[in-house]
């Protein structure tokens, strides 16, 4: 019997399997169509000190092997989320969830890491460090070592929880800003965040996303996470949790064999919205075809 | 919301770039007019999201434009080809509270923005209401379904911006000769706000370009007046009162 449990910072999961955050809203339009208990944990939208709206429409575009999107964030605040949206959350899911949240200063970091570390259904606090820093030059606060540490510590001193930092790929070198944020604290790392794209429409000569550029996400950038993934896992000792186009359940196992602990599903949710069901009930014959009996045992071994 | 194989059982070529596709399956739950499904076209990405026209229990038309690669692609499906579709998705048009408002009413349509009216038309020529119908288009021939609104028992009005067949101008110029309780409106956007300034009341049907198209990925969110609103989920049908204009 093919064994799926993993383990994330002391929490067991019983399958890889994650819908990353922004493509999962809070769950509900899905647990209309199966059992979101099958899944080993959800990742829910991205939350912000203050509500925000988002970015202008057009905020999609379609690729060849993905989409790039420009949502900005939108959320209804941290609080309104905690006392609305993880209630009704609680409802449809039991298990440990991940609490993704983002921030434009160190303070609305922090202020969104003490509002999680209350709920007690959160297990992990991933922080996504792709944000402009408006007090600095709207540079992301991930393409710096030092700025992505200053974050990692600002809300490690905010909670007791897990705290993951989600990485962006849109750097130089990210091993030296995974090895930043784990000396920093962090108790595991997220990779990766979207791939920055652009896409113009050639008849009306305008870029197709209102906002000019968005993230790249979807199948397309697959070998890229895939890379990433090991480059980070051979240079930390904190679990790392991939993602970046998994798609089916030969990702999931490709993305372990390059040093992933957990996976986390985005894109394809949105197209196949069934499809983190189909990976996990895909898993266990697939491990069988491939003679692997348990999963953490194919952790890294490339 | 489920996903469905459906067949391609017809495919119709209305003018030079529209098309009727009628697909076989499970349709029973479809419930109102202006809901929509959202299609996989082998080598795109992205789902196609296209409202129905006209149902039944075990088949559905939809009339869509040819406006890219997708939707020429979907131009060239054989009958018989299996499709992967989402459906059925967004909130659809609702005529069971209007009371007698709804016996004053006028369904209008702006070109590709025709087709859900149909549907819309034919549900409350069902329920014994008949109400007035007019269609714009650019030209006499982009004209689409005008005798299918015949079929019906309805004589559509028709504008055209060229003035090359019915009204020359836009479906306001022909609303102007009598005072509706309620309009019914599907089409762009700009259509849609004259439509509005002139309706004392009524239900908007507004498009976006979506990813998901179930309300998960944020990418068609609109403002409105009771908040943001996700136009695949919440819509595409907005209430006169709840719409906020960007334009």
């Amino acid at each position: 019997m093919a064994d799926l449990r993993v383990t994330l910072s002391g929490i067991t999961l019983d399958n890889p399997v994650i819908p990353a955050s922004g493509t999962f809203g809070y769950g509900k339009e899905f647990s209309e169509i199966y059992d979101i208990n099958i899944l080993g944990s959800i990742s829910f939208k991205g939350t912000t000190k203050d509500p925000r709206l988002g970015n202008p429409l057009p905020r999609i575009a379609e690729c060849t092997a993905g989409l790039i999107n420009s949502v900005g964030l939108q959320n209804p605040g941290v609080n309104k989320v905690c006392e609305e949206e993880l209630p009704e959350l609680r409802k449809i899911f039991h298990k440990p969830l991940i609490a993704n949240i983002s921030g434009f200063s160190p303070e609305e970091y922090e202020y969104c890491a003490r509002a999680m570390d209350k709920e007690e259904q959160v297990g992990i606090i991933e922080v996504n460090v792709s944000c402009p820093n408006v007090h600095n030059g709207g540079m992301a606060y991930g393409v710096l070592p030092e700025s992505a540490a200053e974050i990692t510590r600002v809300v490690k001193a905010a909670t007791k929880k897990p705290v993951y930092i989600k990485l962006s790929p849109n750097v130089t070198d990210i091993v030296s800003i995974a090895c930043a944020c784990e000396e920093a604290g962090a108790d595991g790392l997220s990779l990766i965040n979207t791939m920055l794209g652009m896409r113009i429409d050639i008849r009306t000569r305008k870029p197709v996303i209102a906002n000019r550029m968005g993230g790249f996400s979807g199948p397309a950038i697959f070998p890229v996470a895939v890379r990433m993934v090991n480059q980070v896992y051979h240079a930390v000792n904190i679990p790392v949790i991939g993602m970046g186009g998994v798609s089916k359940a030969e990702d999931v196992i490709e993305m372990m064999m390059a040093g992933a602990s957990a996976v986390q599903v985005g894109a394809a949710n949105l197209v196949n919205p069934y499809a983190c069901k189909e990976i996990i009930e895909k898993l266990p014959a697939l491990m069988d075809r491939l003679g692997i009996e348990k999963l953490t045992d194919i952790v890294g071994i490339v | 919301m489920e996903r469905r194989i459906m067949e391609v059982a017809e495919l119709t070529p209305l003018t030079k770039d529209v098309y009727s596709m009628t697909l076989k399956g499970e349709c029973s739950d479809i419930e109102r007019p202006g809901r929509f499904i959202n299609i996989t076209v082998p080598g795109f990405y992205l789902r196609r999201p296209i409202s129905i026209s006209s149902w039944n229990e075990k088949e559905l038309t939809i009339v869509f434009r040819v406006v890219g690669g997708g939707t020429a692609e979907l131009a060239a499906m054989e009958e018989g080809t299996k499709l992967d579709v989402l459906m059925p998705l967004g909130n659809g048009f609702d005529i069971s509270s209007l009371g007698d408002y709804v016996r004053n009413s006028v369904i209008t349509g702006g070109g590709i923005g025709v087709p859900p009216m149909y549907g819309l038309a034919k549900e409350m020529v069902e329920k014994g209401i008949s109400p007035d119908v007019i269609l714009g288009f650019n030209t006499a021939d982009e004209i689409i379904m005008a005798d299918d609104f015949r079929e019906l028992g309805i004589e559509p009005v028709i504008t055209t911006v060229d003035g090359s067949a019915g009204i020359k101008g836009f479906v306001t110029d022909a609303m102007k000769n009598k005072a509706y309780d309620y309009a019914f409106a599907c089409g762009p956007a700009p259509m849609l706000k004259a439509v509005y300034d002139i309706a004392p009341d009524g239900q908007f049907s507004f498009e976006a370009r979506m990813a998901c198209g179930f309300g998960a990925c944020m990418g068609c969110t609109m403002e409105t007046v009771t908040g943001y609103k996700r136009v695949c989920k919440d819509g595409p049908i907005f209430y006169k009162e709840e719409i906020k204009w960007q334009i």
